[in-house]
C-alpha cells in the first residue's frame, strides 16, 4: 500500500545541510498497522511527512496505492492526499469551527454537496462517539474528544490510509487507550492502513503489526511488533522496550549486595519471559510447560516466585516471572540452561545473599 | 455654544463619518489582499516566493513612512483622476484609503501569521489548494484578530482625518482647528474633542466586542 524507496530528506541551509533522513525504504502492507519509533529529532516526523508529500523528499521515490506521489504534480498530488488521512499531535482543529464542521471540512474542499456532507458527517460522528457534541467548538472539548475528531476529519473521504503524527502524545494514558483502541477497530473494520510515529513504546505495543526503529535518520531496526519488542537487537530498541517491560526488583531483595558471581549460599535473581510466539517452531513455545516443577524435580533446586505478570503484545499473550533459584552453584547453571533450552527466554540478573 | 454652532458641529460629525468610513472599507478591500500576499509570500508560508514579499514590502513600508499630510499633497493629481476634483470631502476620501490599506495589510499579515501552522498543515493534508487555505482556514481563523486590527485603523484614520482640511475636506478635526484654534472659540474646541474621544471609544468598544464574539477559541 505504501512503499519508500530511497527516500532521502536533507535541509540545506547557509549554516551547513541538514540530513534528516537517509535513504530509507519502507513497505507497509494494506491492512496493516505499521509504527515508527524514535526519540525526538530521530527523523520519525520527516519520514511520516514524505508520505503524504508534506515534506518533498529530496531524493528517492514514495508510492500510495500505486501511485508515485513524487511523480505527480500539484494538482495530482491534492488529489492523491484525499486518499491519505492524517491526525496530528495536537489535533489541529480548526477552531472557528463546530465538531460538525470540522469534520466537513476536507468534504467542502473536495465541493461535495451540502446533503451529503451532512449525511457523511453523520456517519464519522457516530463511529467516533460525538453525535452529541456535533455544536460544540474545539475549545469545549477534551483532549480526547478532540483527537476523535481528528479522527473522524482524517477519515471523511474514506482514505486508504491513515498517518498518525504521534496522535497520542498528548493524552492522558486512559484517553492514549481509548484512542488506540478506536485506531484499532476502524483498522480492522475498513482495512484502513495505519503509519504511525511514536515515541511511546506502550503505543507500538498495544496496536501494531510490525514497527521500525529509527535513529539519526536512518531505520536502525524492522520487523514484526513482536519480533522487535522480544529480541530487540539495537541498543535504541532494547532502551525502548525497557520503558514498557522493565523488571522491577522488590525493595526487599538487597541489590546492592548483588554478585555476578556465585558464593554459597547465593541466590540467584532471573527473570523469565515466556513467548507465545506462534513463528517459532512448535516445541520450543515454553509457555506450555511447567518449567518450575521441572526445575525443582530435575536439579534439586529450589525455586521462589517474586512477581510474575501476564501481557499482551497487540494480541499475543507472553507471561514475565521474576524468580530467585536457591541451590548449589551446578545446580543453579543447569537450572539456566534448561530454561533457555525450554525456549524461554532468560535474563540473568545476578546472586544476591 | 450657539445654535449655528451645534450645526456645525453635526455637518462635521458627518462628514468625518463620511470620509473615515468609507476609506475604511475601501482600504480594507485594498488592504486585505495585500496582507494575504505579504502572509503566503513568506519563505516557509503556503506559496514561498521572495521577489514578490519583499517589493510589495517595499511599497507598503515607502506609503506608510510618508506623513499623510504630505501624502495627501503629494497624490493630488492622482485624487483629481479618481474622483475629478483635488478638494472636498469625497476627495479627502482618496488619500485616507491609500494611507490606510498598507498599515491595515501590515495589521492583517500579522493576524494571519498567528494562524497555527499545524492547522494550515492538516488542511494542506487533505488536500486543499492555497486558495481554500486561505478562504477556508486562515482568514476565519484569523477573523477575530483582524476585527482587531480594523478597529485599530479606524481609529488612526480618524485621526488623520483631522488634517483633511488642508483639502478643504472638512470634518470635525477641521472644525476644531479652524473655529477652535483659529478663532479662539475654547467652547468649540472642547466640543470636538470630547466628540472624537466618545466616538475612538464607541469604535474601540463595538471593535472588542466583534472580537470576542468571533473568538471561539475560548472556554465557554
Amino acid at each position: 500500500m505504501i512503499k519508500l524507496v530511497d527516500v532521502e530528506k536533507t535541509y540545506f541551509s547557509k549554516a551547513g545541510d541538514i540530513s534528516a533522513l537517509k535513504k530509507t525504504n519502507i513497505e507497509v502492507k494494506e491492512g496493516e498497522i505499521f509504527g515508527i519509533i524514535g526519540l525526538s529529532g530521530a527523523g520519525k516526523s520527516t519520514l511520516i511527512r514524505c508520505i503524504n508529500m508534506l515534506e518533498v523528499p529530496t531524493g528517492g521515490k514514495v508510492f500510495v496505492d500505486g501511485q508515485e506521489l513524487t511523480a505527480m504534480n500539484e494538482a495530482q498530488l491534492r488529489k492523491a492526499r484525499q486518499n491519505i488521512g492524517m491526525i496530528f499531535q495536537h489535533f489541529n482543529l480548526l477552531a472557528s469551527r463546530t465538531v460538525f464542521d470540522n469534520i466537513a471540512f476536507p468534504l467542502e474542499i473536495q465541493g461535495m454537496t451540502k446533503d451529503k456532507i451532512a449525511e457523511r458527517v453523520g456517519e464519522l460522528l457516530d463511529l467516533v462517539q460525538l453525535t452529541d457534541r456535533a455544536d460544540y467548538y474545539p475549545s469545549q472539548l477534551s483532549g480526547g474528544q478532540k483527537q476523535r475528531v481528528g479522527i473522524a476529519r482524517a477519515l471523511a473521504s474514506n482514505p486508504k490510509v491513515l498517518l498518525s503524527d504521534e496522535a497520542t502524545s498528548a493524552l492522558d494514558p486512559q484517553t492514549t487507550k481509548s484512542i488506540l483502541q478506536l485506531l484499532r477497530d476502524i483498522n480492522k473494520r475498513l482495512n484502513l492502513t495505519i503509519v504511525m510515529i511514536t515515541h511511546q513504546m506502550e503505543v507500538v505495543k498495544e496496536i501494531c503489526d510490525r514497527v521500525a526503529v529509527i535513529e539519526n535518520g536512518v531505520i536502525i531496526e524492522e520487523g514484526t511488533m513482536y519480533k522487535v519488542f522480544t529480541e530487540p537487537q539495537m541498543e535504541t530498541t532494547q532502551e525502548f522496550v525497557k520503558t514498557v517491560n522493565d523488571i522491577k526488583i522488590p525493595p526487599i531483595i538487597d541489590t546492592h549486595a548483588m554478585k555476578q558471581q556465585y558464593f554459597p549460599g547465593a541466590r540467584l535473581l532471573v527473570n523469565l519471559t515466556f513467548l507465545d510466539s506462534g513463528e517459532s517452531n512448535e516445541e520450543k513455545t515454553g509457555a506450555d510447560q511447567p518449567l518450575v516443577s521441572a526445575l525443582i524435580k530435575k536439579f534439586g533446586v529450589d525455586v521462589n516466585i517474586i512477581s510474575g505478570k501476564v501481557d499482551y503484545l497487540k494480541d499475543t499473550p507472553y507471561g514475565t516471572l521474576l524468580v530467585e533459584i536457591m541451590g548449589d552453584e551446578r545446580g543453579i547453571a543447569d537450572s539456566v540452561r534448561y530454561a533457555k533450552d525450554a525456549g524461554v527466554k532468560v535474563e540473568v540478573i545476578g546472586y544476591v545473599g | 455654544m450657539s445654535a449655528n454652532m451645534i450645526e456645525l458641529l453635526v455637518k462635521s460629525l458627518g462628514e468625518t463619518c463620511y470620509m473615515v468610513l468609507i476609506a475604511i472599507v475601501l482600504a480594507t478591500l485594498i488592504g486585505l489582499p495585500l496582507g494575504v500576499i505579504l502572509t503566503v509570500t513568506r519563505k516557509d508560508h503556503i506559496m514561498p516566493n521572495s521577489v514578490v514579499h519583499n517589493v510589495l514590502g517595499a511599497v507598503v513600508n515607502a506609503t506608510r513612512s510618508t506623513p499623510f499630510i504630505i501624502l495627501m499633497v503629494a497624490i493630488i493629481p492622482f485624487t483629481r483622476m479618481i474622483v475629478g476634483s483635488s478638494i472636498g470631502t469625497t476627495a479627502a476620501i482618496v488619500p485616507l484609503t491609500i494611507t490606510a490599506a498598507p498599515f491595515i495589510a501590515r495589521v492583517i499579515e500579522s493576524s494571519l501569521l498567528e494562524v497555527d501552522r499545524g492547522v494550515i498543515e492538516a488542511a494542506q493534508s487533505m488536500g486543499a489548494s492555497p486558495l481554500q487555505i486561505i478562504s477556508k482556514v486562515m482568514l476565519p481563523e484569523s477573523l477575530h484578530s483582524i476585527v482587531l486590527g480594523i478597529t485599530l485603523a479606524l481609529i488612526a484614520l480618524i485621526g488623520a482625518s483631522a488634517m483633511a482640511g488642508a483639502l478643504g475636506g472638512g470634518g470635525l478635526g477641521d472644525l476644531a482647528i479652524r473655529y477652535g484654534y483659529q478663532r479662539f472659540q475654547m467652547d468649540v474646541m472642547i466640543a470636538t474633542v470630547v466628540v472624537l474621544i466618545v466616538m475612538v471609544q464607541g469604535v474601540q468598544t463595538i471593535g472588542n466586542a466583534l472580537s470576542r464574539k468571533l473568538n471561539k477559541n475560548k472556554l465557554s
